[in-house]
């Protein structure tokens, strides 16, 4: 029937002009294009220092505690052969992502009631953002007089950072439901539970995970606080490195952590960041198919 | 005559005291099983309204809306497809509502693509498809519904002149496949009485009828042939008048 091959031949003819951007043999290029960046950033970084090192600017000539990239990286190098360092990042990780599950727990289910129940919303939802603007460090004080020099006073600062930027995705995502698509979910009889499951929920997804990496931004932060004023007697971590470097007056070392703790914050930003990538090409929220 | 659909008396009242607006007053339709029926009119005439509440979305002031226990399903101006599902997914969600089991959704889910010519394109995402596609996935998913009255609210109002006609030939053909009821508004006049077999005028703030023009059906229409031409220039000098009146 001419209809049906009138029809068939316009879905080509629209498409073509759609796909004719996407090949898939970009691989290398697209890849220099995520790298160079951060190359470059890293160089300007080592410059600045090796600047500042070869000035008189910092006015330790005898080389006490300023130390040039290279002898700070082959420090570093060394502290990578040893166990310590091993111990240390695994234990601050564990730290990590046992607070970032309670955080994840927490917020996901106090985003979810407040969403749903409109008093809960009145009260609560200004709650949340207060806590937003309450830098965590100071919860410190508070925690470490409620639980003492323990994991737990490190925890619970680390909830608190996270817990409401996640809950707010939440809320925001059901917040920024299409209304057009709860109205076509409702005529399609999807009800209580299943309009939760089936549009509600994914439809917040964008924002839910927008939620995620700020508040493992949160948490991250907050867990390093904790690390440097919470001192827990026999624990090694990140935290415990750093500070026995400021003690030592040891620049070097602590220059080797940071960049630690550093490249760590940027690796797990990045599986975020990637998730939300996914996330926003699934749905056509990205500009271009890059 | 059997009614699928039978406004009596229907008024729609949005907010309260003086900055009430009465959007639909006391309007009466009946439109009777297979049936093709278009509603026009100007701007402010509520015709979104009136299908909200056709379709159960919107509760009328007063006034009754009886279906007569019939299936309605309704089509927007947007397509309103899930983003982040596939297009097969999106119309296997209509009938999941209902619990169709899995393996029969599916089936249908590939039957209706493919009746609306998408079969190769069930595992595309919405953002994968022209404006066109979309529309047609929307229709197959409001189809999976198993209603016996379509509501279609400027279903093809966003798109080019082009697919739309091509859109409208399918849209006769599926409803006279189905034995469809399809209440359908629109403000383009050729449109309506291209498709209708019968064109309702609905007057402007507050809606009601006041005018009807039945099309006769004599074999498959254009929208660009003589007849359609004819009757909708009288429909278009009568909703002019309409709108002179408030002008005046």
């Amino acid at each position: 029937m001419a209809v049906n091959t009138a029809i068939t031949g316009l879905d080509t003819l629209e498409l073509a002009r759609q796909q004719a951007g996407s090949k898939s043999a970009e691989l290398a290029r697209k890849a220099w294009k995520a790298t160079w960046p951060k190359l470059l950033a890293i160089a300007i970084v080592l410059a600045a220092w090796q600047l500042f090192y070869g000035s008189d600017f910092h006015g330790d000539t005898a080389d006490h505690f300023v130390k040039s990239p290279a002898s700070t990286l082959t420090d570093l190098s060394d502290q990578l052969k040893h166990a310590q360092l091993w111990q240390a990042i695994g234990s601050t990780l564990q730290t990590a992502i046992a607070g970032y599950l309670l955080a994840l727990l927490i917020g996901s289910v106090v985003g979810a009631l407040v969403s749903r129940i409109p008093p809960l919303r009145a009260a609560v939802g200004s709650i949340i953002s207060g806590l937003q603007t309450m830098p965590s460090i100071a919860w410190f004080p508070f925690a470490i007089i409620l639980f003492g020099d323990n994991e737990s006073a490190i925890l619970f600062v680390m909830v608190l950072g996270a817990a409401p930027s996640i809950a707010n995705g939440l809320i925001t995502g059901v917040d920024y439901t299409p209304p057009l698509l709860l109205r076509a979910g409702k005529t399609m009889g999807l009800r209580g539970l299943a309009l939760y499951r089936y549009l509600i929920l994914p439809a917040s997804l964008p924002a839910y995970v927008a939620g995620l990496k700020q508040g493992w931004a949160f948490a991250w932060r907050s867990l390093m606080a904790g690390e440097l004023l919470v001192i827990i007697v026999g624990h090694l971590s990140l935290g415990v490195l750093l500070n026995t470097a400021q003690q030592n007056q040891d620049l070097s070392g602590a220059i080797s952590i940071m960049i630690v703790i550093l490249v760590i914050g940027i690796l797990v930003d990045m599986i975020f960041s990637k998730a939300d990538l996914a996330v926003r090409r699934r749905r056509g929220l990205l500009d271009s198919p890059a | 005559m059997t009614a699928a659909v039978k406004l009596t008396e229907v008024s729609k009242v949005y907010g309260r005291g003086p900055a009430a607006l009465l959007a639909v007053d006391r309007l009466s339709l009946t439109v009777r099983r297979g049936e093709f029926v278009c509603l026009i009119g100007a701007s402010g005439c509520g015709k979104s309204t009136l299908l909200g509440m056709v379709a159960g979305l919107d509760t009328p002031t007063s006034g009754q809306v009886d279906t007569g226990g019939h299936r309605v399903s309704i089509m927007f101006q947007e397509p309103a497809l899930f983003p982040w599902l596939t297009a097969r997914k999106n119309v296997e969600l209509a009938m999941r509502a209902r619990k169709v089991p899995k393996k029969e959704r599916q089936r249908r889910a590939i039957e209706l693509l493919a009746s609306v010519h998408l079969a190769e394109f069930a595992d595309q995402r919405p953002h994968e498809l022209s404006g066109g596609m979309r529309q047609r996935v929307a229709l197959a998913r409001a189809l999976a519904h198993e209603a016996d009255v379509l509501l279609m609210d400027e279903p093809f109002g966003a798109l080019d002149a082009m697919t739309r006609d091509l859109l409208h030939d399918e849209l006769d053909r599926i409803c006279s496949e189905r034995s469809l009821t399809v209440l359908f508004v629109t403000h383009n006049v050729r449109e309506a009485v291209r498709l209708g077999d019968r064109v309702v005028v609905l007057s402007s703030r507050p809606g009601t009828v006041i005018d009807e023009y039945q099309v006769p059906r004599s074999g498959p229409r254009r929208i660009d042939s003589v007849q359609v031409a004819e009757l909708a220039s009288t429909v278009t000098d009568r909703m002019r008048e309409e709108m002179s009146r408030h002008g005046s």
